[in-house]
C-alpha cells in the first residue's frame, strides 16, 4: 500500500474502505537471525535499517505489549541536534538528517515539522557558553544562530523579559529543529520493516537469554523459545532489568519523567521554547495543546507515573517564563520510565556475551535520536564494528574515563 | 511520598534529597588489590531492581541526617527507613 496525496482523495471519494492494516501480525517462528528486544522507536528503527542492508536475512522484533507503547509513544517529541561534545554532535546531526529525508523514505507521514528550538540564556555565562555550543555546531555540520533580547522579542513577545531573577539575555536557536509525530515515526517505521519482511511481533516478552559457552543462542520468551543469531536489546527504560537477564549489571538507573498537555490553544508558540535557568521546555503541537515538560522526579521508579512534586515544580517554571500559560488548563499528565545513565549519554555497543548487542541509556533525549540510533545499532549489528557517528557510546566507557558527560553535571543520574 | 524518619515520624520526601542504591555505604578500599576495578563498579554500576529497593536519603531540609529507605520501585510504595549509621553499624547495607 502506497501513500500519496492522489491515494487520499481516492479514499475520501470511496468512503475510506480501501485502507489496509500497516502490517501483519504473525507467528514467531521457531528461529531467526536477527531478534530485536523492544518494538519501541529505536527497536523498530533497528529493523527498518537491517532488513534495508540484508533483504535476506530473518528479522524479528519482540515487543512485549504492543507496538510504539513505550516511550516513543510518551515523549515530548522535540528533536533537535544543538549539543556540544565531540562525542555527541555529529551523531545527532546525523539523526537530524535523516529526519529530514524520513518521510520520503518510508512514505509515511510522521509529521517533521522544522518549527525550530530556541534555547534561553539568562546570565552573560550562560550566553559565552550557547556562543560556544552553537560554534561546535556549526563545525558538525549544523546551523545554529546566537540571538540578541531584541530578536527573541520578536520571536516571542509573550515571554517574562524582565523577570528580576532571571532575565532573558538572548538564546540560541536552531531553525531545522523542531518536532515529529511520535507515534508515526513507530508507525512508519513498523510498517517499512514489515514491508521489508521483518516479523514484527507483539505481545511477546522476553523473560530469559539462553547463553552457551559466553555465545547467545536465543531467547526465552512469554510465547516459547526463539532460536537467533544475534540479539540487539533496544528496551528504553527496561535496560537493567532485560539485561539483569543476562547477567549484566549496567551504568544505568531507572528513572521517571513526565509529561504535560493543555487544552488546543490558538496558534501561540511559534516553536520549541526552552528555559535555560530552570528547566522547563514548551511546544504547541497541530492540535493546538502546549506540549511542556521539565526535570525528572529524582528518583529509582518503574511506576510510570509521577507524583504531584514535580508537576508543581514544572508549571513554577512555565509560569515564570510564560506567565499567560496560568490560564490554560493541563488537560493530561502522564510519566515514562527512562534509563538514566551515569554520564547522560546513551550506550550502543556489544557486550561481553558474543551476539548480544546493547542499546540503552537514552535519559531524556533519545526520540530525537530515533533514526540515527536504529541505523548506527543496524551497523553494529551487521558488522560488528561502530558507526562511524557512534563510536563514543561504548559500554567501558566509564571504567575507561571516557564519560560524555554533556551537561557537565557529575556523575549522579538525577542531575541530568 | 511521605518518608517514617525513625527519629521525627511521617516527613515530606520534599525535604530530602536523594542519593540512590544504599550500597554506596560500603566503599571499596582503595588501598586493596584491584581497587581501580572496584571503584569503576562502585561509581557507575547499578542493580536498579524493579520491586523492592534500599536507597539513601539525606534529610537536607531537616535533622541533616542519612537514611536508608526501603521502597517499592514499581508502586513508589515505603517499606522502611532507618538510619544510614544504624545500617552501616549493622555490617553495611545489603
Ligand atoms: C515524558 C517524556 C518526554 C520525552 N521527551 C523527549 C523529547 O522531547 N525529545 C527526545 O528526543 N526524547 C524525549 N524523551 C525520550 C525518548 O522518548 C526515549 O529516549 C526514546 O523514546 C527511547 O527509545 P524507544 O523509542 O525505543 O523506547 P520505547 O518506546 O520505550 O521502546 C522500548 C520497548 O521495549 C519494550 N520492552 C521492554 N522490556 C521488554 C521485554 N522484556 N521484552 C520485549 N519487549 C520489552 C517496551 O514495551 C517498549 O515498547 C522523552 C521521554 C519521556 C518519558
Amino acid at each position: 500500500m502506497h501513500f500519496s496525496g492522489l491515494r487520499v482523495i481516492r479514499e475520501a471519494l470511496t468512503g475510506h474502505k480501501g485502507w489496509k492494516p500497516l502490517w501483519r501480525n504473525p507467528e514467531p517462528q521457531p528461529a531467526y537471525d536477527y531478534i530485536i528486544v523492544g518494538g519501541g522507536g529505536h527497536g523498530l528503527a533497528t529493523a527498518y535499517y537491517l532488513a534495508k542492508t540484508f533483504g535476506r536475512a530473518r528479522i524479528a522484533v519482540l515487543e512485549k505489549s504492543w507496538l510504539g507503547s513505550g516511550n516513543i509513544g510518551r515523549n515530548t517529541t522535540i528533536i533537535r541536534s544543538n549539543y556540544l561534545l565531540p562525542g555527541n554532535e555529529p551523531f545527532y546531526e546525523f539523526s537530524m538528517k535523516l529526519w529530514e529525508g524520513l518521510e520520503q523514505e518510508f512514505n509515511f507521514n510522521a509529521m517533521v515539522s522544522q518549527r525550530g528550538i530556541l534555547n534561553l540564556c539568562h546570565t552573560d555565562a550562560q550566553r559565552d557558553a550557547f556562543r560556544r555550543r552553537g560554534n561546535a555546531m556549526l563545525l558538525a555540520g549544523a546551523d545554529a544562530e546566537l540571538l540578541d533580547p531584541q530578536q527573541v522579542r520578536a520571536m516571542a513577545p509573550f515571554l517574562n523579559f524582565d523577570n528580576a531573577r532571571f532575565p532573558i539575555k538572548g538564546g540560541l536557536l536552531q531553525r531545522r529543529a523542531g518536532t515529529a509525530r511520535h507515534d508515526g515515526v513507530a508507525w512508519g517505521y513498523a510498517r517499512g520493516a514489515d514491508m521489508r519482511g521483518v516479523d514484527l511481533i507483539q505481545n511477546c516478552e522476553v523473560t530469559g537469554f539462553r547463553i552457551d559457552g559466553g555465545r547467545i543462542s536465543g531467547v526465552e520468551t512469554t510465547r516459547g523459545y526463539i532460536a537467533a543469531g544475534k540479539v540487539g536489546v533496544a528496551v528504553a527504560g527496561s535496560s537493567g532489568r532485560v539485561m539483569a537477564m543476562a547477567g549484566m549489571r549496567l551504568p544505568i538507573e531507572s528513572h521517571v519523567l513526565q509529561a504535560f498537555v493543555s487544552e488546543g490553544l490558538k496558534p501561540t508558540i511559534p516553536g520549541v521554547i526552552t528555559f535555560g535557568a530552570g528547566h522547563f521546555y514548551v511546544s504547541q503541537s497541530d492540535k493546538g495543546g502546549l506540549v511542556f515538560g521539565g526535570d525528572i522526579d529524582g528518583y529509582n521508579s518503574y511506576a510510570q507515573r509521577g507524583n504531584l512534586p514535580v508537576i508543581e515544580d514544572v508549571t513554577e517554571g512555565g509560569m515564570a517564563l510564560m506567565p499567560m500559560i496560568g490560564r490554560a488548563r493541563l488537560l493530561r499528565v502522564w510519566g515514562g520510565i527512562m534509563d538514566m545513565s551515569m554520564d547522560g549519554s546513551p550506550i550502543i555497543d556489544r557486550t561481553p556475551v558474543e551476539g548480544l548487542y546493547l542499546n540503552a541509556g537514552w535519559c531524556y533525549g533519545g526520540f530525537k535520536a530515533t533514526p540515527a540510533s536504529g541505523y548506527a545499532f543496524a551497523h553494529l549489528l551487521a558488522t560488528d564494528r561502530p558507526h562511524e557517528t557512534a563510536g563514543a557510546y561504548r559500554l567501558d566507557r566509564f571504567a575507561r574515563g571516557y564519560v560524555i558527560d554533556e551537561k557537565g553535571v557529575g556523575a549522579q543520574p538525577n542531575l541530568h | 511520598m511521605l518518608i517514617p524518619h525513625p527519629l521525627l515520624g511521617l516527613r515530606d520526601a520534599q525535604e530530602f534529597t536523594y542519593l540512590g542504591d544504599a550500597r554506596l555505604i560500603d566503599r571499596p578500599d582503595g588501598m586493596a588489590e584491584g581497587a581501580e576495578a572496584a571503584f569503576a563498579e562502585y561509581v557507575y554500576l547499578r542493580d536498579n531492581p524493579a520491586g523492592v529497593h534500599r536507597e539513601l536519603w539525606f534529610h537536607e531540609q531537616g535533622d541533616r541526617s542519612w537514611l536508608v529507605v526501603t521502597r517499592d520501585t514499581t508502586t513508589h510504595e515505603i517499606l522502611g527507613a532507618e538510619l544510614a549509621r544504624d545500617a552501616k553499624l549493622k555490617g553495611g547495607a545489603a
